[in-house]
C-alpha cells in the first residue's frame, strides 16, 4: 500500500518582505523550509509506515533547489521522493499545481495500490488551501480536510475514520479508501532525523520528473494552464496605534485609561 | 616467635594469587573501552599525583578530609609494617630487627603510632556514619565491613606486640603496644603467652589476607585505583568533548559501556563514594533524579555486568540507558544535568562525571532522535535560523538601531560577537548597549557581524546535538576567517567558552575575551575612565559556571564591581569554584523544569540571605534565571544587573 505526502518548499515567511514596486516576494537570501503543515503531513505518513508498513512517497513541485527539502524527507524515513521540476511547470496557480501533483500521484500508484494522499492544510506562502482538494477531485479521492486525528484505519477493509477540526467543534467522519487528507498542526509532533538517517539520505536518489517524464499538455500546466492572474499583492496598511499611559509605572491608572478608551469606541459596554 | 611458616606460605601464596586473579579480571574490563591518550605531560602528571594523591589536596578541601589524610598516610606507613609481617611469617629472621637499633627503634615506634592513628580514624569514620553521614546512602554494610576489618587489624597488631613485649619476646620502642601488654598481659605465663601470640598473629594474618581479597569487590577498590586515576587526570577542558566524524555506518555517542574510553571506565573503579559530587550538584540538590555519584556507580555496575560478555564478543544484557535499576541510567537523569561542572571540580580523584552524561545525550539525540519535546523547536530553530528562538536574522541589529555601531571589517581590532541573547532578548539587549557605550568610551576599535552573525551552538553541543553543532562551528570558523577576525569580545560566558575552547578543535586560533576581563583591563590600563562611583547598594556577585569553573575567571568581574562601586561585592556562601548554577546551562535554558524544585529559586534564595539591593551577573542566562527567580520570590525590588551595566552607569 502506498501513502503519498505532498510537501512544498516555501520561503521562511517570518523573513519575507514584499517588494512594494513589483508586488512580488523579495526572495533573495531568504532561507527555504519545508512548509510547516507539510512536516505534519509527512510525519503522519511516516507513522502509518511505522504502524502498518505502508510505503511512503513524498512529492514536491518546485525549483531544483527543492531537492534539499526532499532530502530532509528522506532523512526522516520516506521511501521514495520525487521532485517535479520543469520550466513548463513554473508560474502555476492552484489549478495547474494540483494537475501536476495529481498526475504524479497517478504515476506513483502504478507500482503500488494507493491508500492515502496526505497534504498540509495550507502553505504559509500561497495560503490558499486549495491544492489538496484539487488533487482529490482530479483523482476521484474522498477529500477529508482539516484532519487532526486518524481515529481508525483499516487497510484490509479499505476504510478510514478521521477527526476534522472545525471551528469550535470536531467532526468524526468515516470514508472509504483511497482518500486525501489535509492535516492541521495538532495532528502530531514531527520527528527529528537521526544522524545515521541524515547521512544515509545524502546518497539516496531524489527522482527528477520533468515534463519529458510527465508528458503533460503544456496548455494545462504552468503559467499557461493557470487562469488566476495576480493584480496586486500588498501588505495592508495598519494605522499606527497609540501608547496609553505608562503600564510599568502606573498599571492601575493605565488599565482605567484603557477601559475608558474601549468604552468610548463602543468596543466595551459597562 | 613466628607461627608455622609452611602453612602460612601456602595460605599466603593462595591469597595473593586469588587477589591478583580478581584484580586482573576486574581491571582488564577497562580494555573494552575506546583508546584515549592520557600518557602525555609526564612531569605534570607526576606533580599532580604527588599533590592530589599523596598530599590529598582535594580531599583536604573538606574539614573531614583530614581524617582520610591521616588514614591514607597510616596505610602508607603500615604497608611497610605488613610487608615485614608477611616476610617474618615466611621466615622468622626476616624483620627490621636485622637493622641496627637506632634505625629499627624509630621504625617500630612509627608503626605503633600510625596503628593508633589508623584505629582512631576508623572509629571516627564509623561514628561519623552514624551521627552525621555525608549522605544517607553512605551507611552501607560494605563501609562497616571495611572499617571493622581495619580496626581488627590494628587491635590484633597491638595485642600481638603487647604480649610479645610483656613476656620479653621482643624489645622495641612501642609505647601503645607496651601499654596493651602491661594492661592485659602482665605476668602471664609463657605458655598462655604463646597461645595468645598464636591467636593474634593468625587473626592479623587472616584479616589482612581477607581484606586484600575483599578490596577489588568493594568500594575500597579505590585504594588500588585512585592513585593511577589522579595520574591519568585530564589536563584539557573536560567540557570540550571530542569531535565526531560523520561518516555512514559510524556510531555516535555512547549506548553501551564499551563505547566509553578506557579512562571513563577506569573512573568508575576509582569512585570512593564520598558523595562530594552529589552534595554540590544542582540537580541532586533540587530533587531531580540525577546524582553524579550514582551515574558513576551505575557505570561500574554496568561494566561488571556487561564487560565480560562484551569481551567474549557477546551483546550486552543490561542496558546502560533506561529504567532498569542499578547499572542503568534513566533519560530523566541524563537530561537533568546543567553541565555546571561542580561535580568534577570537587571530585577528589578527578572523575569526570559530566562528559559521560553528555556522551549519553549524544547517543539519544544523534542515534535515536529522542529528547524532551521542548528541544525539537530549539533544534529546528537553530538549523533554520541559527538562533534558539527562531527569530529572523535581520533582527540581530535591532539592539543598536539607535547607536552608531559599525559592521566588522578589516580595520576593526575586535569583533563584538553579540550572541543570540544579547541580540534578541529584550533584557539582555540593554547589556549589549551598555557594553557598546563602554567600548566607545574606551576608544576600542570594534565592529559587529549583524545579520550575518550565527549562533555559536553552545546549547546544541551540551545537549548532544553534535551533528548540527559541528556544522555551525565550521560555518562560524569559516566566517571568522573570511572576515579576518583575530580578536573577539563576547558578552556571554557560553559564547566565550565555545569560541575560546571548542572552536580550537575547528582551527580557530584567534583571541577571545569575555567582557569581564576586557573591562577590567581597560580600567586598569587607564583607557576607560570612570566618572563616578555607582551607588548600587549592597551588591552580591554570582559566578557563572562557564566563566568561573569552566574558564577560571573569578577575579576580573569582582575587580570591575569594586572599581565601579567603590566597594568589593558581597560574596554568596557558595562562591568562586564552589558557585551554584543558576539552572540554565547545558541547554536547560530551553527546557521546562518538571522535576523537583527550580534551581534558580534555590540560588536566588541563597543570594537573598545576603540582603542585596543588586545582584551582579556576567551571563545572559544567569540574568534571565535571576530575573525570573526574583519575581517568583516577590523580591523584584532587588535588581539584577550585568557588570557592564554597572560600569556604563559609572561613565555618566
Ligand atoms: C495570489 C497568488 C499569486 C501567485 N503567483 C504566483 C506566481 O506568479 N508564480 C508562482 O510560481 N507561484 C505563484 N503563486 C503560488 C502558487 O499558486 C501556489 O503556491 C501553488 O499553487 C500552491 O498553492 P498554495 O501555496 O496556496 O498551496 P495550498 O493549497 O495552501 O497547499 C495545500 C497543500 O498542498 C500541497 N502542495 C501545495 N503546493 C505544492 C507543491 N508545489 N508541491 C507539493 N505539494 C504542494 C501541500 O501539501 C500543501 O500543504 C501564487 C499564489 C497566489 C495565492
Ligand atoms: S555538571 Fe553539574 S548538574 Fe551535571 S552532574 Fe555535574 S554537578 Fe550535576
Ligand atoms: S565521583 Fe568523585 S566526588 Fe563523586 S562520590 Fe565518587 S569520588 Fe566522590
Amino acid at each position: 500500500m502506498l501513502v503519498v505526502a505532498c510537501i512544498k518548499q516555501v520561503p521562511d515567511t517570518t523573513q519575507v518582505k514584499i517588494d512594494p514596486v513589483t508586488n512580488t516576494l523579495v526572495r533573495e537570501g531568504i532561507p527555504f523550509i519545508m512548509n510547516p503543515f507539510d512536516t505534519h503531513a509527512l510525519e503522519e505518513a511516516l507513522r502509518l509506515k511505522d504502524r502498518f508498513g505502508v510505503r511512503v512517497a513524498a512529492v514536491s513541485m518546485g525549483p531544483p533547489n527543492a531537492e534539499m527539502t526532499l532530502r530532509k524527507a528522506l532523512s526522516l524515513g520516506a521511501d521514495e521522493v520525487v521532485l517535479l521540476s520543469d520550466r513548463a511547470f513554473g508560474g502555476a496557480d492552484t489549478l495547474a499545481t494540483s494537475m501536476v501533483l495529481a498526475e504524479a500521484v497517478k504515476r506513483l500508484a502504478e507500482k503500488d495500490e494507493l491508500a492515502l494522499v496526505i497534504c498540509g492544510k495550507q502553505t504559509i506562502d500561497g495560503d490558499t488551501a486549495q491544492v489538496g482538494p484539487g488533487i482529490a477531485m482530479r483523482l476521484n479521492l474522498v477529500p477529508l480536510t482539516l484532519v487532526d486525528r486518524i481515529v481508525d484505519l483499516d487497510l484490509a477493509a479499505k476504510t478510514i475514520v478521521v477527526s476534522r477540526k472545525l471551528e469550535a467543534r470536531h467532526e468524526i467522519v468515516q470514508s472509504k479508501l483511497p482518500a486525501l487528507l489535509t492535516v492541521v498542526r495538532e495532528i502530531n509532533k514531527p520527528r527529528y532525523p537521526s544522524v545515521p538517517m541524515r547521512l544515509e539520505a545524502q546518497d539516496l536518489p531524489v527522482q527528477l520528473w520533468d515534463n519529458k517524464v510527465m508528458n503533460l499538455d503544456v496548455n494545462k500546466i504552468g503559467l499557461k494552464g493557470s487562469p488566476t492572474a495576480v493584480r496586486k499583492i500588498f501588505s495592508p496598511e495598519r494605522e499606527q496605534g497609540e501608547i496609553i499611559g505608562d503600564g510599568m509605572k502606573d498599571p492601575e491608572g493605565t488599565a482605567k485609561l484603557l477601559v475608558e478608551k474601549l468604552v468610548q469606541k463602543e468596543l466595551l459596554a459597562l | 616467635m613466628t607461627p608455622n611458616s609452611k602453612i602460612f606460605a601456602i595460605v599466603f601464596v593462595a591469597a595473593v594469587l586469588l587477589f591478583i586473579w580478581s584484580c586482573v579480571r576486574r581491571f582488564s574490563l577497562v580494555t573494552i573501552g575506546k583508546p584515549e591518550d592520557r600518557f602525555d605531560n609526564f612531569p605534570a602528571r607526576i606533580r599532580d599525583t604527588f599533590l592530589y594523591a599523596f598530599c590529598q589536596k582535594r580531599v583536604l578541601q573538606k574539614p573531614f578530609g583530614i581524617n582520610h589524610f591521616v588514614l591514607f598516610w597510616s596505610f602508607m606507613v603500615l604497608l611497610l609494617a605488613n610487608i615485614e609481617f608477611v616476610l617474618k611469617g615466611l621466615h622468622h629472621s626476616l624483620s627490621f630487627m636485622l637493622l641496627p637499633a637506632f634505625i629499627h627503634n624509630p621504625i617500630y615506634f612509627l608503626f605503633d603510632l600510625f596503628s593508633l592513628f589508623a584505629l582512631v580514624c576508623v572509629i571516627v569514620a564509623g561514628v561519623r556514619r552514624v551521627v552525621a553521614p555525608p549522605y544517607p546512602e553512605a551507611i552501607t554494610l560494605d563501609a562497616y565491613v571495611i572499617l571493622s576489618m581495619i580496626a581488627l587489624l590494628m587491635i590484633a597488631y597491638f595485642n600481638l606486640h603487647g604480649v610479645e613485649l610483656a613476656v620479653g619476646e621482643i624489645s622495641a620502642l612501642m609505647p601503645i603496644s607496651a601499654w596493651v601488654g602491661r594492661t592485659f598481659y602482665a605476668g602471664i605465663d609463657l605458655e598462655s603467652a604463646h597461645s595468645f601470640i598464636n591467636f593474634w598473629w593468625w587473626l592479623h594474618a587472616i584479616v589482612f589476607l581477607v581484606f586484600l581479597n575483599y578490596l577489588p569487590y568493594s568500594k575500597h577498590m579505590h585504594i588500588l585505583s585512585s592513585i593511577p586515576n589522579c595520574y591519568f587526570r585530564r589536563f584539557g577542558k573536560a567540557n570540550t568533548l571530542p569531535t565526531e566524524t560523520f561518516v555512514k555506518g559510524a556510531k555516535f555517542g555512547v549506548e553501551t559501556v564499551d563505547q566509553y574510553t578506557w579512562k571513563d571506565l577506569f573512573d568508575s573503579y576509582s569512585c570512593t563514594e564520598c558523595g562530594r559530587c552529589q552534595m554540590v550538584c544542582p540537580a541532586s540538590n533540587t530533587g531531580k533524579p540525577l546524582n553524579p555519584r550514582k551515574v558513576i556507580h551505575d557505570l561500574k555496575v554496568n561494566l561488571l555486568a556487561n564487560g565480560p560478555i562484551i569481551k567474549e564478543g557477546g551483546k550486552p544484557t543490561l542496558p546502560l540507558i533506561g529504567n532498569n535499576g542499578e547499572g542503568s541510567i534513566t533519560e530523566d537523569e541524563i537530561w537533568s544535568c546543567t553541565t555546571c561542572g561542580a561535580c568534577m571540580e570537587v571530585c577528589p580523584v578527578f572523575i569526570e562525571q559530566m562528559p559521560k552524561i553528555l556522551q549519553l545525550r549524544r547517543y539519544l539525540v544523534e542515534m535515536k532522535a529522542t529528547f524532551p519535546e521542548e528541544l525539537l523547536n530549539l533544534f529546528e530553530n537553530m538549523e533554520q535560523r541559527s538562533n534558539p528562538w527562531g527569530i529572523a536574522p535581520t533582527e540581530r541589529t535591532k539592539w543598536c538601531s539607535q547607536l552608531n555601531v559599525k559592521p566588522f571589517d578589516a580595520s576593526c581590532e575586535y569583533l563584538l560577537y553579540v550572541g543570540c541573547a544579547g541580540a534578541f532578548d529584550s533584557r539582555n539587549k540593554q547589556v549589549t548597549v551598555a557594553l557598546a557605550h563602554i567600548l566607545d568610551a574606551a576608544g576600542v576599535s570594534y565592529g559587529i557581524l549583524g545579520k550575518e552573525e550565527l549562533c555559536c551552538g553552545d546549547s546544541l553541543r551540551r545537549l548532544g546535538n553534535e551533528f548540527v553543532f559541528d556544522r555551525m562551528a565550521r560555518e562560524n570558523v569559516k566566517l571568522f576567517k573570511e572576515k579576518g577576525v583575530k580578536k573577539i569580545i563576547t558578552l556571554c560566558p557560553h559564547c566565550f567558552s565555545t569560541l575560546a575552547n571548542d572552536y580550537r578543535q575547528y582551527g580557530f586560533e584567534g583571541e577571545v575575551v569575555h567582557h569581564a576581563d576586557l573591562i577590567d583591563s581597560l580600567i586598569k590600563q587607564g583607557r576607560l575612565k570612570l566618572k563616578k562611583k555607582v551607588d548600587a547598594g549592597r551588591v552580591v556577585f554570582h559566578d557563572s559556571c562557564y566563566l568561573g569553573r569552566h574558564n577560571d575567571i573569578y577575579e576580573s568581574p569582582r575587580s570591575v564591581i569594586s572599581q565601579a562601586t567603590g566597594k568589593a561585592p558581597i560574596e554568596m556562601d557558595r562562591n568562586r569554584a564552589e558557585s551554584f548554577c543558576c539552572g540554565a546551562g547545558g541547554g536547560r535554558m530551553w527546557k521546562e523544569e518538571h522535576l523537583g524544585t527550580r534551581i534558580n529559586l534555590e540560588r536566588v534564595g541563597e543570594a537573598l540571605t545576603k540582603n542585596p539591593d543588586t545582584i551582579c551577573v556576567t551571563c545572559p542566562y544567569c540574568m534571565t534565571m535571576f530575573d525570573d527567580g526574583l519575581k517568583d520570590k516577590n523580591a523584584d525590588k532587588v535588581m539584577v544587573k550585568d557588570i557592564a551595566e554597572v560600569v556604563a552607569e559609572a561613565l555618566q
